[in-house]
């Protein structure tokens, strides 16, 4: 099964080294990893998709990584109330003779084009993973020419922020 | 006060009542060196970085001191590499500093650049590069704070060549402030209730010890808890030490190597009480069936431990020093007969299987026999000495017929399993305990990995006695052919011209060989009454097992008994 953490770090050079070291040498199944600055100042946020077979494996995973030292928090945000995203952008062959379909493609999904020219264009899109992989699965015929996701981040709905759930 | 960043270190060294370093030079540290001199610290030199780490292990696994090292950039950082590994698999506590390049020149493949930090990200419990002189007192403090507290291990400080010149206004830090690193030291006693409500019920209760209750000075407790209620225990090769031998309620080690008695508990007891153990697959055997007909309890200080290898019904997780303690009281609410009434039937059904199967070799053996060399040391010794071995048979014949009698006696690379652990460590043990007998047990393939070592226990005429036993090959390796590659001894031969006597002689260790079986006491005896060091070699037979054996991937009660007692 599939677990969201919010993994708050310091913000210190060679965090993330120690963390994905940690992940690949103890064999875990990471998804995704995504990081990035927060509401203060010397603290990461790193929002990691494991995929767990079990709830050992999971309390594994949970262990190791409190065990680094820069590691401050671990919040498993999957039971919770939550909203989570992905931003993918993807360049998609886009000749005059099909630009039509394609525009009507990113309408349905409620994308937006960011880029084009006379043979492709870049479409970005956010949304949960399954939106993404729908809309990449479509485009797919016309011709996919380059595809970037950040991999998904998370957030608990109601007024408390990660920090302050137990 | 202003100075500079190697009087710094100096000062936080200080601090930290740090007593002497292991330690080898080179461009990066130099001016680290150029002060060290100047302050007079006491410095050890051992003639590798291996060695330096592997004394600094040794110093710290018998003091339960941290042990320091340093290395120079490059080279000298990667030297200590299989020394930080082997601590840190037995959760050792060292600090170990290394020079870095100068900050300008990090990042361009500089001359002896290495990224020391990357390297051992995976095999230390924290590290450091400092490239600001106003860091190096919380990196100090912080490091040695992280290295002792919680589950100890080693750090790592790395530090650029141009911060030991550096200017700085020394102040220490009072205390460490880390929002990452709280280690708890009481946890649920709730816990610690639910286990003693299943102790009582408990018809089969083993205690199982480890190498934790050697870290947290904690063998006191156990020993008292034991001979409170009488429960039975076993060993895992970490562990050896925290209790005596001479407990009539102790049944050995368990495990690849362990006793029948001891592996025959496991396999029946009702209750496992694993006590600082990490239940490694060398003690398991076949995890599925490990101990299967148990409920299991785990007590450490490390959470990620529980559930890692052996799924456990009740965990208690705390420092030992709070979790023994709390439990020996709760032990007390009854008296010490029940404890005993309920137990003796169990005791005495594992002390049947111990005397049918007692641990065995051919006791009148013409050739000189290592079980008989161990047995012989350690009535010389009556078990008063600090026993480091190498990694090997002879490392298990060690542990098998040693009777070691206290905790952080017994030094050897458990986890990481370290060929040439034994001289360098042996050589720290010394430093840190000037007036204790320090006896050195080395095959003849493990020794030759850091004998230069012999040289710097030499020139320190520190007095460790260092035996040889020498089968002439890498007898475990050859084991393990023998039983299950058909005896294919593929390049696990280490017949040779070299003499082991001249070899120590020439490094300034006088040397001499036991050939015959009726000397064998008398020499010895000889050896370990020598003032200064001397190094012994003996030559056993080439195809004595270790027995025991549990083969791997199968379970603890499938041993290989071997000898008259099949
Ligand atoms: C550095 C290292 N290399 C290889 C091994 C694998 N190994 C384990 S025991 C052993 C043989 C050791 O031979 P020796 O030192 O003669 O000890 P003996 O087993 O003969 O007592 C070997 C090669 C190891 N543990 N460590
Ligand atoms: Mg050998």
């Amino acid at each position: 099964m599939k677990h969201t953490l919010a993994v708050l770090v310091e913000n210190k050079p060679g965090v993330l080294t120690h963390i994905s070291g940690l992940i690949s040498r103890r064999a875990f199944n990471i998804e995704s990893i995504a990081a990035g600055y927060t509401e203060e100042d010397d603290m990461t946020r790193i929002t990691i998709v494991v995929d767990a077979d079990d709830q050992y494996e999971l309390e594994q995973v949970v262990n190791q990584l409190s065990k680094l030292i820069d590691v401050i928090k671990i919040i498993d945000l999957t039971g919770q109330d939550r909203v989570h995203r992905e931003l993918a952008m993807i360049k998609v062959v886009a000749t005059p003779d099909i630009r039509a379909d394609v525009i009507n493609i990113v309408e349905i999904f409620r994308a937006h084009i960011v880029d084009v020219n006379k043979e492709t264009m870049i479409i970005e899109l956010t949304g949960e993973e399954m939106k993404i992989d729908a809309m990449c699965d479509l485009l797919k015929d016309y011709g996919i020419k380059e595809i970037v996701r950040t991999g998904r981040i998370a957030i608990c709905r109601g007024p408390k922020s990660a920090k302050e759930v137990s | 006060m202003k100075m500079t960043g190697a009087q710094a270190i100096i000062e936080c060294l200080k601090q930290e009542n740090v007593e002497v370093i292991f330690g080898y030079p080179g461009g990066s540290v130099l001016t680290l060196y150029d002060a060290l001199q100047t302050a007079k610290y006491p410095h050890v030199l051992p003639r590798h970085e291996q060695g330096a780490v592997h004394a600094a292990d040794g110093y710290a696994r018998s003091t339960g001191k941290v042990g320091v090292c340093i290395a120079t950039s490059g080279p000298g950082a990667t030297n200590l590499i299989t020394g930080i590994a082997t601590a840190y698999m037995d959760s050792i506590p060292l600090v170990a500093i290394t020079g870095q390049v100068a900050v300008s020149l990090i990042g361009r493949d500089s001359f002896q650049e290495a990224d020391i930090r990357g390297i051992t990200t995976p095999v230390t419990k924290h590290n450091y590069l400092i490239k600001d002189v106003n860091d190096l007192p919380k990196a100090f403090k912080e490091a040695f704070y992280i290295a002792r507290t919680g589950r100890p291990g080693p750090v790592l400080i790395d530090i650029a060549k141009d911060i030991f010149a550096a200017e700085i206004d020394f102040e220490y830090p009072e205390e460490v402030k880390m929002r990452g690193y709280k280690p708890v030291a009481a946890g649920d006693i709730t816990a610690v209730e639910e286990v003693y409500q299943e102790l009582t019920a408990a018809k089969k209760p083993l205690f199982f010890v480890g190498g934790g209750i050697n870290l947290s000075d904690t063998s006191e407790f156990i020993r008292e808890i034991v001979s409170y209620t009488g429960i039975p225990v076993v060993s895992s090769l970490m562990g050896l030490g925290c209790i005596s031998e001479d407990d009539p309620r102790y049944f050995g080690m368990i495990g690849m190597h362990g006793t029948y008695g001891g592996n025959m508990a496991t396999t029946e007891t009702d209750l496992l009480i694993g006590l600082g153990v990490r239940f490694d697959d060398r003690v398991t055997g076949l995890l599925k069936e490990f101990a299967p007909k148990a409920k299991i309890v785990h007590f450490d200080i490390d959470p990620a431990e529980v559930n890692k290898n052996v799924r456990a019904n009740i965990r208690v997780i705390g420092n030992l020093q709070w979790s023994l303690d709390s439990f020996k009281e709760k032990i007390m609410n009854r008296s010490s007969a029940d404890w005993h009434e309920q137990v003796n039937p169990w005791y005495e059904t594992i002390l049947a299987w111990k005397k049918d199967k007692p641990l065995f070799y051919k006791r009148n053996s013409e050739k000189i026999l290592p079980q008989a060399v161990l047995e012989s040391i350690s009535n010389i010794t009556a078990g008063e000495a600090i026993i480091v071995t190498d990694v090997g048979q002879h490392q298990m014949w060690t542990a098998q017929f040693f009777n070691f009698k206290h905790p952080r006696s017994f030094l050897t690379s458990g986890g990481l399993g370290t060929m040439g652990y034994g001289v360098p460590a042996a050589l720290g043990a010394q430093v840190g305990n000037p007036d204790k007998p320090v006896v050195c047990i080395c095959g003849d393939g493990g020794f030759m990995m850091n004998c230069q070592e012999l040289i710097a226990i030499a020139d320190l005429n520190l007095p460790v006695k260092i035996i040889i036993l020498n089968n002439q090959y890498m007898g475990m390796v050859a084991q393990w052919q023998r039983s299950f590659y058909k005896k294919n001894y593929a390049h696990s031969s280490l017949k040779t011209k070299a003499d082991f006597v001249k070899i120590s002689e020439a490094m300034g260790v006088p040397a001499f060989r036991i050939e015959k079986t009726e000397k064998m006491d008398e020499e010895l005896e000889r050896a370990l009454k020598t003032e200064g060091p001397v190094l012994v070699e003996i030559r056993i037979p080439e195809d004595e097992d270790v027995l025991p054996m549990v083969p791997a991937g199968a379970r603890l009660d499938q041993m290989i008994m071997g000898g008259s007692s099949e």
